[in-house]
C-alpha cells in the first residue's frame, strides 16, 4: 500500500499554519534509558514543541560535538538500534500528531537496507529524516526516488561556507525546511551569537528561498532561540536538550518547565 | 586491469565522498585542485627535491639473500624503513604539506595510531615552519609514548582523542571534527588511502614513489622491471597501494595484500577487514568495514598499531572484489616471528607492521625463480618495547 500520495506531510501541515517561532527539539533514542524514546517524545507534544528531530545513534558520529556523542555512545551501550527504534515508534501516531523526523548517519540505515528503513519510516509515521553524511548528488542520483515513494523529505544542511549557488541548489532539490547551521562547528552550545553569525542569516533570509529557515548548532535557551527567530523561521535546540535530559529527575516536569523557558 | 578513481571518486562501488556539508567546501576545493597542483612542473621540483634530499630518495632496493634462501624464492626488499622518520609515511606528507601551501593554508591538522604518521606530518610542519595539531587516541598515546615525545618535540600539539574506543578511529574522527571547527585557514593531512575523495587518490599518488622506483631498480637487478608478486601490508593501505601503483595495469605482477589477524580471524580479535567486513561507510567513503549488524563500528585488534583499524582503503576494497588484489592475513604471533627471522637472517628489525608482509610468504604460492618485492614500509625501532614483551627471540 502506498500511503504518500493521500496523507500530507506534517512538515507541510505545521508551515502552513505557523511559520514563525517555530521549536524544534533534537534528542537521542533510547536515551537516557532504553525505554525513554516515547515518553520524551509525548512530553514534547505535550509541551508545545512543533518538531521533532529523533538522533539515530551511531559509533562515529563525527559532525556532533561531545554531549552528543555522549548520549549516542550510552543509547548504544544499551542496546539501541534502528530495529528496537522502529519497534518503539510503532504505536506514536496514536498520541503524537507532531511532524517527526529521523536523524542520524548513514552508515546504520545502508545496513538495516534503505528501502526497509524508507517502509519502516512510513509504516510509523516519519516525516523526514535528516542523513548529514548523504551527499546531495548521491540522494538524486539514488535516494531520491525511494525517499519520495515512502513520503519523506530529506532536510539538508548548510553552514556560513556554503556558496550562494549551492544554498540555491539545495533549494530546488529539498522540501520542508532547510537546517542551517549556525556556524562552522559541531553541534553543542555555545551560549552566544554573533555578528558574523548574523549576517550570514541575514544573507540566506535574503536570498529568497522556497521553503523554510531553521537555525540549529548552537542554540541553547531562550536568548538563543530569540536572536535566531529574528533571522528565520524558528531554530532547533540539540545538546542543551541533552543535557537538560541527562539530569533529569522527572522528564515530564522538566521538559516542559524547559520548553516553556524557551516559547515564552 | 586499470585501477582509476572516476570523476564522481569511486573505484567500482567503493569511495565518494560521504562528508557532511560542513566539509563540502574543503572537500570540494581539494577535489577541484589536486590534481592541478600535483601535476604542476614547480609543484613536482619542489616535492622531487625534498624526497630527495630531505627524505633521502630513491630508497634501495635489496636483495635478501638469506631470506631467499630460507624462502625459497628471490626476495628484494623495498626499504622504505631507511626513510627519513623511520617509514613510507613522509613521501605522502611532504606532499601533502606543500599542497597545504599551494592552497594558502596556515595550520596542519593529522592524525595518527602508531604515531608514524604524526611523526611525519609534525616533521615537514617543523620543515615549513606551519602550526600542527596531532590528534592521537588517548589508549595509543599510552603505548606509544616515545612518537608522543618525538611530536612534541618537533613542536607539535599532540591532543588526546578521548572519544570512543579512545584508539585511532577516534583520533581519526577528531581530526574531522576540528575541522568542521576550522573549515578556512587549516588543512587536514589523511594518513592514508581513506577518506573522502579526493584523499584515496591524492594519498596514493604521493605514495605511488615506491612504485616507481621499484620499476628502474628492478630493471637494473633483474632486467625485468615486473617482479612475480609484490607483498605489502595493509591497514588503511598507504604503502601498499604506493608499492602496487605503476603495476596494477600489468596483470602478471601479483599484488598481494597482508592483513592483520591479530589473535585469529575467529577470535573476535582481528583486524582483518576483507575476512571480517562488509560494506559500509567511514571516515568519508565506501568501503569494506568491520561493523556489527546494526552497522555500528567494531574496534578492531592487532598487536601493529599502524593495522589497527576497522577499515580498509575503498581502492583496497576494490582489489579485493574485482580479484585484483590477493588478500592474506597474518596472526600477531606469525608476524612478531617473521621480524625477529628477518633481524637474525638480514640485520634488519622491521616494523610489526612490515613483519606481516613477511609471514605472508608462508601462504603463497610462488615458484623457485619468481621475485618477490616484499615493501618493508617501516623499521621497528618504535616497537622495541613490543618486541621485548612478546620475547621469542
Amino acid at each position: 500500500m502506498n500511503t504518500s500520495t493521500s496523507i500530507k506531510n506534517r512538515l507541510d501541515l505545521l508551515f502552513e499554519s505557523k511559520n514563525e517561532r517555530i521549536l524544534s527539539l533534537y534528542y537521542t533514542a533510547g536515551f537516557p534509558n532504553p525505554e525513554d524514546t516515547i515518553p520524551v517524545l509525548e512530553a514534547l507534544q505535550e509541551s508545545g514543541a512543533d518538531i521533532v528531530e529523533i538522533g539515530m545513534p551511531f559509533s562515529d558520529p563525527i559532525a556532533d560535538g561531545p554531549t552528543i556523542q555522549e548520549s549516542n555512545k550510552k543509547a548504544l551501550d544499551q542496546g539501541m538500534s534502528i530495529e528496537k527504534l522502529f519497534a518503539q515508534l510503532k504505536e506514536m501516531r496514536n498520541k503524537v500528531d507532531l511532524p517527526v523526523i529521523l536523524m542520524g548517519y548513514l552508515n546504520p540505515v545502508m545496513q538495516y537496507g534503505v528501502e526497509k528503513f524508507c517502509a519502516s519510516c512510513q509504516e510509523v509515521g516519519i516525516d523526514g529524516l535528516i542523513l548529514p553524511d548523504l551527499p546531495m548528488a548521491e540522494y538524486l542520483d539514488f535516494y531520491k526516488p525511494t525517499f519520495d515513494q515512502y513520503g519523506l523529505y530529506n532536510i539538508f544542511l548548510i553552514t556560513p561556507q556554503t556558496s550562494d549557488d549551492r544554498v540555491k541548489e539545495i533549494d530546488r532539490n529539498s522540501r520542508g525546511f532547510m537546517y542551517m547551521v549556525s556556524s562552522a562547528s559541531t553541534t553543542g552550545a555555545k551560549n552566544e551569537i554573533t555578528d558574523v553569525q548574523r549576517q550570514y542569516f541575514e544573507r540566506i533570509k535574503n536570498m529568497q528561498l522556497s521553503i523554510p529557515r531553521l537555525i540549529g548548532f548552537g542554540i541553547s535557551n531562550k536568548e538563543t532561540f530569540d536572536q535566531a527567530c529574528a533571522h528565520a523561521n524558528g531554530a532547533i535546540i540539540g545538546s542543551a536538550f541533552i543535557n537538560l535530559l541527562d539530569r533529569s529527575k522527572d522528564l515530564k516536569k522538566d521538559i516542559r518547565e524547559f520548553i516553556n523557558g524557551i516559547k515564552n | 586491469m586499470k585501477v582509476e578513481v572516476d570523476e564522481r571518486g569511486y573505484y567500482g562501488s567503493f569511495g565518494g565522498a560521504y562528508i557532511p556539508e560542513m566539509l563540502y567546501p574543503n572537500i570540494e576545493e581539494l577535489r577541484l585542485q589536486y590534481m592541478s597542483i600535483i601535476q604542476d612542473r614547480d609543484f613536482q621540483k619542489d616535492f622531487r627535491k625534498l624526497l630527495h634530499d630531505y627524505v633521502g630518495r630513491p630508497t634501495p632496493l635489496f636483495f635478501a639473500e638469506r631470506l631467499s634462501e630460507k624462502y625459497k624464492a628471490n626476495i628484494y626488499l623495498k626499504r622504505e624503513d631507511l626513510n627519513h622518520t623511520g617509514a613510507h609515511k613522509v613521501n605522502n606528507t611532504v606532499g601533502q604539506i606543500l599542497l597545504a601551501r599551494r592552497l594558502g593554508k596556515q595550520k596542519i591538522i593529522a592524525e595518527t595510531g602508531a604515531g608514524q604518521h604524526g611523526v611525519a606530518t609534525a616533521t615537514v610542519c617543523a620543515l615549513m615552519g606551519m602550526e600542527c595539531i596531532v590528534y592521537m587516541g588517548e589508549v595509543d598515546m599510552a603505548r606509544q609514548k616515545p612518537n608522543v615525545e618525538r611530536m612534541r618535540i618537533l613542536g607539535a600539539e599532540v591532543r588526546p582523542a578521548k572519544s570512543g574506543s579512545k584508539t585511532l578511529k577516534d583520533a581519526t574522527n577528531e581530526a574531522m571534527r576540528h575541522w568542521i571547527n576550522n573549515p578556512t585557514d587549516t588543512h587536514y593531512i589523511i594518513g592514508s588511502v581513506v577518506g573522502p575523495h579526493p584523499y584515496p587518490d591524492m594519498v596514493a599518488r604521493f605514495q605511488s614513489v615506491i612504485s616507481e622506483e621499484m620499476k628502474w631498480q628492478f630493471k637494473e637487478a633483474t632486467g625485468n622491471e615486473n617482479p612475480n608478486h609484490i607483498v605489502a601490508c595493509v591497514g588503511g593501505g598507504s604503502n601498499a597501494a604506493g608499492s602496487y601503483f605503476h603495476y596494477y595495469e600489468n596483470d602478471e605482477v601479483n599484488l598481494i595484500a597482508v592483513e592483520a589477524a591479530g589473535k585469529g580471524n575467529a577470535t573476535g580479535e582481528s583486524a582483518a577487514t576483507t575476512v571480517l567486513g562488509t560494506p559500509g561507510i567511514l571516515h568519508g567513503s565506501r568501503t569494506l568495514l568491520m561493523q556489527t549488524i546494526d552497522g555500528q563500528v567494531v574496534e578492531p585488534y592487532s598487536i601493529s598499531a599502524g593495522l589497527d583499524y576497522p577499515g580498509i582503503g575503498p581502492i583496497h576494497a576494490y582489489l579485493f572484489e574485482s580479484g585484483r588484489g590477493k588478500f592474506i592475513s597474518v596472526t600477531d604471533e606469525e608476524a612478531m616471528k617473521a621480524g625477529v627471522l628477518m633481524s637474525k637472517l638480514e640485520g634488519i628489525i622491521p616494523a610489526i607492521e612490515s613483519a606481516h608482509a613477511l609471514a605472508a610468504l608462508d601462504y603463497m604460492q610462488y615458484d623457485r625463480d619468481d621475485v618477490i618485492a616484499l615493501n618493508l614500509s617501516g623499521r621497528g625501532d618504535k616497537d622495541l618495547e613490543t618486541y621485548i614483551k612478546w620475547g621469542g627471540y
